[in-house]
């Protein structure tokens, strides 16, 4: 009950906790929903690698595992920041927010960039699914332990179907709050966060922290298992 | 709480409080929110009426005389479309969950208010685009969008109708954790979980059931789309992709979307059935758990849609046993309803007409769903019209009825106004009865062997199609009157006093309308839902 802060209090609250409270189970809940739309397509992952195991073990070496590492260093570090953000505004102090936002909002656009040039190599070697796809088992998957000769091309074109759908689900969700991350530091350049007064930042930090995580199983899922 | 405030909070309510288009279109207040919907949703249900007469005329004759399979294919489409994802799925929740569970709980809004409108302006974008579709020349998959003829064969507008889908879907989440937040944390003092009246118990279930199912279905969907767009080949057969998957990610939507459709109208049911038995209602807890159970339950039912989709054996066992135990929930709330009725003081007002139909209606509904959830019938009667006039009991006998009696029975709070008693419950009366003269026929024809979606028949299903048809138009004259008059009271009806059935619940003791922030005080909440004697004394009497 901080009636300092009365101006950040919606109308229909009665307190301050009651309020970030709201906030707080509003984006757990949104979360949750969140893991049931990845979880389609990971159940599709999982259900096609059972079936096409050599398929699947050819397609992950057509990434690029350079530079899916840097992404996820990168990544992991920008949970970091936004970690520290939400620490600046637990303390009340929007010039802190503000610079570990611009630090987040820094780490997320590399990691864009990265994921471009990855997009840009698929396509560059006809990798994009559809009727230009062309997979040659020497030149593609060189030093995959199973016999790549074997695999169905087709099948393989299905792995690449859930690296696109998957990733660029992820990367959705990353522009998305590239641009909550803007909003944020608007409102904190104009000084509106306080101790008691920092719930959107919190919020977002779970949003953040959820996307990273995502890209936690999706790395090694996409890019690692079957990998020697 | 019974001092009723007739102290006159009078003229200023949430209706004339302002009155510009902008005080509308940008309003936050939880009520205007549910008027909106009420408009909106008003239109979509025309829309697919208008579908569904369509095909009932086109059905009047064996040779299928009016339109080409192409057109016939795109009705029954829009008909299942509109129905589902644009009236049905919203319906309860977004017009009457909006607007009461608030006031019900004892709050002043929803948790978040401005994200409640913007539900709606999604929604709306999402009917855009359903709509463009329709207009621009429609769909020809069904609304079930199975694959690969949805992913690779349909020459129809597919990506626009599941963009459409998609982004109304996520109208439904956003306001679906709305309501479980506000449900926590929004209660009045003394408002504990099991002083909630049912109505608000049902949509916390519901809610649970669309934050968990809804994403399923919009990945699918968008899946389905980017096949279309980008030659994602997920659903591809050519690339070693499985249909089948489409379908067990469908149903494992589509199944509990039944009960993000039913379940409101049971919590609707519990309102309605004590407040004009004039009663507690019979076994509140047990009640108020079967909600939740249904609501679990149901995940877990979805294989019985695919009893013939190369699904294996085992597998349909184990979802038959599963729908089966569904099964027992939805009767315990039936057969607490009717033991709320008995020995109670019962006034057959509209709402309870509506209520006593659904009793009747859904019965039915739910228990040929048994039949259907048995496999080794379901190999029989499967996409026949045995399984449409099974789940047009469930909607329309079930969900429908109670839209109307929810509208019935608060239309006074929402509106100020008395609608005609004697009209609107002879409405309701032929609705009841044009109702079993379009379906009932439906299970007969079904049984013989007439499969859905067909428009070209055997003369000796043309009778009972006939009588299915005549039905069906009685329904659509049961609609003018039931929509007629509530209409006319907009107009010419008495003004409605703060409480006129009377009914307990904190809704019943603001003004009629509400004003803009609900309560002038906060209220405290000091007894249970439903304690009618209260109200009325020891008349009802405990069942002694």
């Amino acid at each position: 009950m901080s009636e300092a802060h009365s101006n950040n209090l919606a109308h229909h609250f009665e307190t301050m906790e009651q309020q970030k409270q709201a906030s707080s189970l509003g984006m757990w809940l949104f979360l949750v929903q969140e893991v049931m739309f990845f979880g389609g397509l990971f159940l599709g992952y999982v259900v096609y690698r059972s079936m096409y195991h050599d398929a699947f073990i050819a397609g992950s070496h057509l990434l690029n595992v350079k530079l899916g590492a840097f992404n996820t260093v990168v990544l992991i570090g920008s949970s970091l920041t936004i970690a520290f953000s939400v620490r600046a505004g637990q303390l009340g102090r929007n010039r802190q927010i503000l610079g570990w936002l611009a630090a987040t909002l820094v780490l997320g656009a590399v990691f864009l960039g990265v994921k471009g040039v990855e997009y840009a190599h698929k396509y560059h070697e006809h990798l994009m699914p559809g009727p230009h796809f062309h997979y040659d088992a020497a030149q593609h998957s060189a030093g995959a332990h199973v016999d790549t000769e074997a695999v169905d091309p087709h099948k393989v074109e299905l792995f690449v179907s859930f690296y696109f759908a998957m990733t660029g689900l992820h990367a959705t969700h990353m522009i998305i709050g590239i641009g909550l991350i803007v909003w944020l530091m608007v409102k904190a350049a104009r000084r509106r966060f306080s101790s008691d007064y920092y719930a959107p930042v919190e919020v977002f930090g779970l949003y953040w922290h959820f996307v990273d995580i995502v890209w936690i199983f999706l790395f090694p899922l996409l890019y690692l298992i079957g990998r020697h | 709480m019974s001092e009723t405030q007739a102290t006159t909070v009078n003229e200023t309510n949430y209706l004339n409080a302002s009155s510009t288009l902008r005080s509308w279109l940008l309003t936050v207040d939880h009520k205007r929110i549910g008027i909106l919907y009420l408009v909106t949703l008003t239109g979509f249900l025309l829309i697919g009426g208008i579908a569904a007469g369509l095909i009932r005329l086109e059905l009047i004759n064996a040779s299928g005389r009016f339109f080409s399979h192409e057109t016939y294919n795109k009705i029954f489409t829009a008909h299942g479309v509109v129905m589902i994802f644009f009236f049905l799925l919203p319906s309860i929740p977004a017009v009457f969950g909006n607007f009461l569970i608030p006031i019900m709980i004892g709050a002043r809004d929803l948790a978040f208010p401005r994200l409640n409108l913007a539900s709606w302006y999604i929604f709306v974008i999402g009917g855009v685009f359903g709509l463009s579709a329709l207009v621009l020349g429609g769909v020809d998959t069904g609304w079930t969008f199975y694959t690969p003829y949805s992913s690779t064969y349909a020459n129809s507008h597919v990506i626009l109708t599941a963009l459409g889908i998609f982004v109304a879907g996520f109208s439904s989440i956003l306001t679906g954790i709305n309501f479980i937040v506000t449900i926590h944390k929004m209660r009045a003092p003394g408002m504990t979980w099991f002083r909630l009246p049912l109505f608000v118990w049902a949509h916390y279930a519901t809610s649970i059931v669309i934050v968990l199912g809804t994403p399923v279905i919009a990945i699918t969907i968008l899946l389905v789309a980017c096949e279309r767009l980008f030659h994602l080949g997920i659903f591809d057969p050519a690339l070693g992709g499985d249909p089948v998957l489409f379908q067990h990610l469908f149903w494992f939507y589509s199944h509990p979307a039944v009960y993000i459709m039913v379940l409101p109208g049971m919590g609707v049911m519990s309102e309605l059935i004590a407040a004009f038995s004039r009663k507690r209602i019979f076994g509140y807890t047990v009640v108020a758990m079967s909600s939740m159970a249904i609501a679990i339950i149901g995940f877990f039912v979805w294989g019985h849609h695919m009893f013939v989709s190369s699904q294996s054996i085992y597998a349909g066992l184990v979802f038959s046993f599963l729908s089966f135990l569904v099964a027992i929930p939805s009767a315990v709330k039936v057969f607490n309803w009717t033991a709320t009725l008995y020995k109670g003081s019962i006034s057959f007002k509209t709402p309870m007409v509506y209520a006593l139909g659904f009793i009747g209606l859904f019965t039915v509904g739910g228990l040929t769903g048994l039949f259907l959830a048995t496999a080794a019938v379901d190999v029989h009667v499967h996409d026949t019209y045995f399984v449409v006039a099974h789940f047009h009991y469930v909607m329309i006998g079930g969900a429908m009825m109670e839209f109307l009696g929810a509208l019935h029975f608060w239309w006074p709070k929402m509106i100020g106004k008395m609608y005609p008693e004697r009209v609107s419950r002879a409405g309701s009366i032929l609705l009841f009865i044009a109702f079993n003269l379009t379906f009932f026929p439906q299970f007969i024809l079904g049984y013989m062997g007439m499969p859905r979606r067909y428009h070209v028949y055997p003369p000796e299903f043309q009778l009972l199609h006939r009588m299915s048809s005549l039905g069906a138009g009685l329904l659509f004259i049961s609609f003018a009157v039931v929509f007629g008059s509530l209409l006319w009271s907009l107009v010419k009806g008495k003004k409605a006093p703060a409480n006129p059935w009377p009914a307990k619940g904190l809704e019943w003791e603001t003004s009629s309308p509400p004003p803009t922030f609900n309560f002038d005080r906060i209220p405290e909440v000091t007894e249970e839902a439903y304690a009618y004697e209260t109200l009325f004394g020891d008349e009802p009497g405990p069942t002694s």
